[in-house]
């Protein structure tokens, strides 16, 4: 009964966002490519801009809900003798990714398994939701800017963990004027990372889009002869398209998602100042850390 | 004359985002050495396959960073500026 519910919360938060793509897509002629539609603009003049909520955020939620209903259902009712296949499978995410975190992180951060695991999956998620004819969130600029401004504040924090004063002196090395070169560089990986991410997915949707739009012009001028309601059909566009997605849209969202998360290891473990750390804290009268 | 100046503007707006597109080229070019390396690699050390293999696709995801720059130039050059330019040309016309 509970595993019912589960699967139902898993599928009916989908379901809600194809509705309200339904109900909002305005009519238009032919293969139109446009960002996320809007379903609700405040009214209230707020600065700097008017509040939105759009496709993106909504699908978004709907993903989280889903992913939220996937986590319960792997780990409802588990036991230690009887296995059944849906422990496994939540065993072996769990085995993997704290595999992976260990591998890239080091000891210290094997607990950010958990952390790095959602930042994947919501992704992946969110890149995959497309295939039932919604609108990436992930092709939002907006949505991959916050995940990447999340990741440069974890980013920051670590680096700042050495001092202030070592972090602000260690943008003027190797010589003074390498500084402005450094902070430019500093600022550069959540921009990177959000680009990245965006353009990779928003890309696959264009060429989706255009391909479409060409498939139906090419099937008006060669099978218009076709009798009676054939003639208004695309039935080029039958096939190809498919074999397209399962490039643009299955393996380059995965693959997004997977670099996403492994960008954000490698900065978060890489940018640690350990040995100016380890001096802090035994000045402090903690003991020393290793990341091993 | 509006009709003159939206045409000039919008085939530059067009002729910008093609040559925005030859960031293309880098990515590409890079990407292939990087690929014919991993291959030489899993050649001469068979039991790395998969070290190399997500090493290599992990290089070539950052690799492409410089690529999709130039995407996101072109594709805000043909979405996004037409909107901008059309409004700037109206006010400055009238």
């Amino acid at each position: 009964m509970v595993d019912y519910a589960l699967i139902a919360m898993m599928i009916l938060p989908i379901l809600a966002c194809v509705v309200l793509k339904v109900l909002f897509t305005p009519q238009s002629e032919g293969v139109a490519i446009a960002g996320a539609l809007v379903f609700w603009k405040s009214t209230a003049e707020l600065t700097p801009t008017t509040f939105y909520i759009s496709e993106s955020q909504v699908n978004t939620w709907a993903v989280m809900i889903s992913i939220l209903g996937l986590c319960l259902y792997l780990t409802h009712g588990l036991t230690t003798k009887a296995m059944c296949k849906r422990q496994l499978v939540a065993e072996w995410i769990v085995e993997k990714s704290e595999k992976l975190v260990k591998d890239n992180m080091g000891g210290f951060f094997a607990q950010w398994g958990p952390f790095i695991t959602a930042i994947m999956a919501l992704s992946a998620f969110s890149s995959l939701i497309c295939l039932v004819g919604l609108f990436s969130p992930t092709g939002d600029v907006n949505v991959t800017f916050g995940w990447a401004i999340l990741v440069f504040f974890l980013i920051m924090y670590f680096k700042f963990r050495g001092g202030f004063w070592k972090y602000f002196i260690g943008l003027f090395k190797p010589i003074p004027v390498f500084a402005p070169m450094n902070l430019i560089g500093e600022f550069a990986t959540p921009v990177s990372m959000a680009f990245r991410h965006y353009g990779n997915i928003l890309s696959g949707a264009v060429i989706a889009a255009l391909i479409g739009s060409a498939l139906t012009g090419l099937s008006n001028s060669l099978l218009g002869w076709l009798p009676g309601v054939f003639a208004q059909m695309p039935l080029l566009r039958v096939g190809l398209p498919a074999v397209l997605s399962v490039y643009f849209d299955v393996f380059s969202g995965v693959m997004q998602a997977f670099i996403f998360a492994m960008l954000t290891m490698l900065n978060i473990a890489g940018g640690v100042p350990w040995e100016d750390w380890n001096a802090r804290r035994v000045k402090h009268n903690k003991p020393a850390l290793t990341n091993d | 004359m509006l009709e003159l100046a939206m045409g000039i503007m919008l085939g530059l707006l067009g002729l910008g985002a093609g040559c925005a597109m030859i960031a293309g080229i880098g990515p590409g070019i890079g990407e292939g050495n990087a690929v014919a390396k991993a291959c030489e690699a899993i050649g001469r050390q068979p039991e790395c396959k998969s070290d190399v293999t997500s090493t290599m696709i992990m290089g070539c995801a950052i690799a492409e960073t410089t690529g999709l720059y130039g995407l996101i130039v072109a594709i805000l050059l043909i979405f996004v500026a037409p909107g901008t330019f059309t409004g700037i040309l109206k006010e400055a016309i009238k």
